[in-house]
């Protein structure tokens, strides 16, 4: 052991490329297996969420307008940066109870996650998008187009890559996002917005809460600038109740708390799709 | 000569006068059709067919008399007339018609080789074109759309969403790369009367060639086609069950919804009711799309063909009375045109012919419903007291029937309720606009977005407005497009889901 008194590290939000307190001034305690205390997180309060869409929406326009190959590139930055801080997630998630086999295995994965995901940048539009032969005298055509703002509370098992999974086919299709962390890990998520931070992610893409699921949930369902909701959570009540609010927008409720996210399963370019619109257009052919 | 004859040669002797003196009217020359075209009457018949007295429910192949034993009447909304008395049906029968599809799901629907599937789905589509003309005429007696765009339109693009989507029966795991994709099992349906028979198409041809069976409730106002159609599937000898139709109100529909052996909700319809479905399936398994209202902006800028323009925007917003959730129903204008734009409106709107729906030269038909007249009324009476210029055809309506004159409003904000709100009428508000960003977003204010309208000869100009508009279908000189292959359905608040094309059977179908 040496004399050196370790730096500890103070998490706090993310939000709009910037990483402030909550403005509630509240925290949270984790604690290892042990019980002994890991560390304090911010306790997004309703206020956080809302700054957190209002970063999400001075965002949008940029990064849908991004070309598929910059954001392709900027995925595959993500990955770059994740793969040269292995070390420190795969510390933090044995400060969690992983062992070091699964923890390395998350964090490979997860690296490998965001270079795949990152290569559906400029394909999936190909795939997913048609030309449709229409019997008049038209062009016509369907591509995918990003649906906006995507509020995403993450799983709380795999809390790299659980967030990992929700996070990248979410912004490879042009969206920006909320994400409420792992309630059990959130550390690791805050962490994780440090590598986003050095990736070229234009700040407000994606925005990043610590706090708990039974205070913020409602606020899912009921702001209205929300698109879409991704669900990893398991509580019933909770998610009909943003099942219900999502009604008064007609929000779409994408439901994915029944995914393996360390099997073949997590990582699926229908998810992609979840979050996108098809839009057709029609131009008649003729002189 | 009758007192409007008198009227409009006056007006088209000033018209000639002008022209005399000016060389031309506010720069435009004008098409006087009324003083030199006048249309005798050509009503199509209605001999070559006969329609039941009454109607019972569809449920497991067999017309079944409804449990309470109630009946409604459907009338002709352009004459008032009642048309036959069909079965109201209830929760009670809701649950047969689930059972009927549940049991024709699991013993026989899912159990076929997909290409019988796909054979069936052929002879709907084949019988449909056979008694097209019946079907037509039907549609229109009880719908009140024009004769013109039910024979030509509406039964037409219902046969054609048929034989596309049964090709689709043995090629599914084509359409979805990667997975492979298999049906949901009961689809609950529930459709509206602007399009009756095309909905019902739109509905019923993808559950069926995904794999689905069906319990579908065509709107109160307008079941006689679905109830043909019914005749359509028992001729064309499908299993007992897959189809099923129980006409009746909105707690018909509503108990399909909420049956809980329904694994899909497909819904049309109104924005309300869209939301309080999708309230109501919170907490369930179910599946569900939602197509559901629209505010779209038709966009015409200077550089656009302007007589072309006029035409789309016509069309745009008067084609089934405005009974369109597509409809162009906000036209923006950019400023330098539109005193051009809106002479040129007023003139074409003189020209169109309203009026008796069976009329092969009647361009708007009657509303489909009081309910529906009293609504636009309403919307009328708002828009002129929040101040907007308004012009109305000076056109003749028949004195019975529900008619409403194609109606313009200009003068109007972003905020007004008749901007806003969707009148689903033949009524279309006037705004303008200086720049491309500024035409962008008026267009997306709005809490819709199903569909909009772009019109200019500059290529680049229409993919950057594309881009930009948030809405599930995009016309680009042109409007209002329909096509079995072609994608349907909004963003935002217009619902969720498409309809139609490879994409319209991602929603029947688990991966």
């Amino acid at each position: 052991m040496s004399d050196r008194l370790n730096i500890n590290k103070t998490y706090k939000l993310y939000i709009g490329g910037k990483f402030p307190r909550t403005e509630s001034g509240r925290a949270y305690t984790i604690e290892d297996s042990k019980g002994n205390t890991l560390c304090h997180m911010s306790r997004a309060s309703r206020k956080d969420f809302r700054e957190a869409i209002v970063a999400c929406q001075s965002a949008i326009k940029g990064w849908a307008n991004r070309t598929a190959f910059n954001r392709s590139q900027i995925l595959y930055r993500i990955a770059e940066m994740l793969e040269g801080r292995k070390a420190q997630f795969v510390d933090e998630l044995i400060s969690t109870g992983a062992t070091k086999g699964s923890a390395t295995k998350e964090v490979e994965l997860s690296i490998d996650r965001l270079v795949y995901f990152a290569g559906w940048a400029d394909k999936y539009t190909q795939v997913f998008g048609s030309v449709n032969p229409v019997a008049t005298s038209h062009f016509n055509f369907s591509t995918p187009e990003s649906m906006g703002l995507i509020a995403i509370m993450a799983p709380d098992e795999h809390p790299l890559l659980g967030l990992v999974s929700n996070l990248a086919p979410c912004i490879v299709g042009g969206n920006t996002c909320v994400i409420l962390a792992s309630e059990v890990n959130p550390f690791i998520a805050i962490s994780f917005a440090e590598v986003l931070n050095s990736s070229d992610v234009p700040g407000g893409v994606v925005n990043i809460l610590t706090g708990f699921k039974s205070e913020l949930y409602k606020h899912f369902g009921t702001h209205m600038n929300v698109n879409a909701i991704i669900c990893c959570a398991d509580n019933k009540d909770q998610i009909i109740n943003m099942q219900e609010n999502a009604a008064l927008n007609v929000k779409r409720f994408i439901l994915r708390n029944k995914v393996n996210w360390m099997s073949d399963a997590g990582q699926d370019p229908y998810f992609i799709m979840d979050t996108q619109e098809i839009k057709t257009a029609w131009h008649p052919i003729g002189i | 000569m009758s007192k409007k004859e008198k009227v409009l040669d006056k007006k088209s002797k000033k018209a000639i006068e002008d022209i005399a003196m000016n060389g031309s009217i506010n720069n435009s020359r004008k098409l006087n059709f009324d003083t030199s075209w006048q249309y005798a009457p050509a009503p199509e018949s209605t001999d070559h067919f006969k329609l039941k007295k009454k109607y019972d429910l569809f449920i497991n192949g067999k017309f079944v008399k409804p449990t309470d034993g109630k009946y409604y009447k459907t009338i002709n909304p352009a004459t008032t007339e009642t048309l036959a008395e069909i079965a109201y049906g209830t929760d009670k029968d809701v649950d047969k018609a689930v059972k009927a599809a549940r049991k024709a799901y699991n013993e026989v629907w899912s159990k076929l080789p997909r290409k019988e599937i796909a054979k069936y789905i052929y002879r709907i589509a084949r019988l449909l074109q056979e008694r097209s003309r019946e079907f037509a005429v039907v549609e229109t007696l009880n719908g009140g759309k024009p004769i013109r765009e039910s024979r030509d339109i509406d039964i037409p693009l219902a046969a054609a969403h048929f034989f596309y989507n049964a090709g689709w029966a043995d090629k599914l795991h084509y359409a979805f790369p990667g997975k492979s994709p298999q049906p949901l099992g009961v689809a609950g349906q529930v459709i509206p009367w602007n399009f009756p028979l095309l909905m019902a198409a739109w509905k019923i041809a993808p559950a069926l060639a995904t794999g689905n069976t069906v319990v579908i409730k065509p709107a109160e106002t307008t079941p006689l086609t679905a109830l043909l159609l019914a005749e359509v599937i028992q001729e064309a000898g499908l299993p007992d069950g897959v189809v099923n139709i129980v006409t009746g109100f909105g707690d018909t529909g509503a108990a399909i919804v909420n049956h809980p052996d329904v694994n899909k909700v497909a819904f049309t319809g109104s924005t309300k009711v869209g939301k309080i479905i999708q309230k109501a399936l919170a907490g369930t398994e179910k599946k569900y799309t939602l197509e559901l209202g629209g505010k779209a902006a038709n966009i015409i800028f200077e550089d656009a063909p302007i007589d072309q323009a006029i035409e789309g925007v016509i069309n745009g917003i008067f084609f089934n009375q405005g009974h369109v959730c597509c409809a162009g129903s906000r036209l923006l204008v950019q400023e330098s045109v539109f005193k051009t734009v809106i002479k040129k409106l007023q003139d074409r709107i003189e020209n169109l012919i309203v009026g008796d729906p069976m009329d092969k030269n009647t361009d708007i038909g009657a509303i489909n419903s009081k309910m529906q007249l009293d609504k636009i009324k309403e919307y009328y009476e708002i828009g002129k007291s929040e101040g907007a210029s308004s012009f109305q055809s000076s056109c003749n309506l028949p004195k019975k029937g529900f008619f409403f004159r194609p109606t313009l409003f200009w003068d109007v904000a972003q905020s007004h309720r008749v901007v806003q709100e969707e009148i689903f009428g033949p009524v279309l508000t006037i705004q303008t606009f200086r720049t491309v960003q500024e035409a962008i977003d008026k267009a997306n204010n709005t809490a819709y977005g199903l569909s909009g309208g772009v019109w200019t000869d500059k290529g680049s100009k229409i993919f950057n407005v594309v881009n930009k508009i948030r809405a599930g279908v995009l016309w680009a000189n042109t409007y209002n497009k329909f096509d079995p292959t072609s994608p349907f359905g909004g963003y935002k608040e217009s619902g969720l889901g498409r309809e139609g094309g490879l994409h319209g059977l991602t929603p029947y179908l688990k991966m």
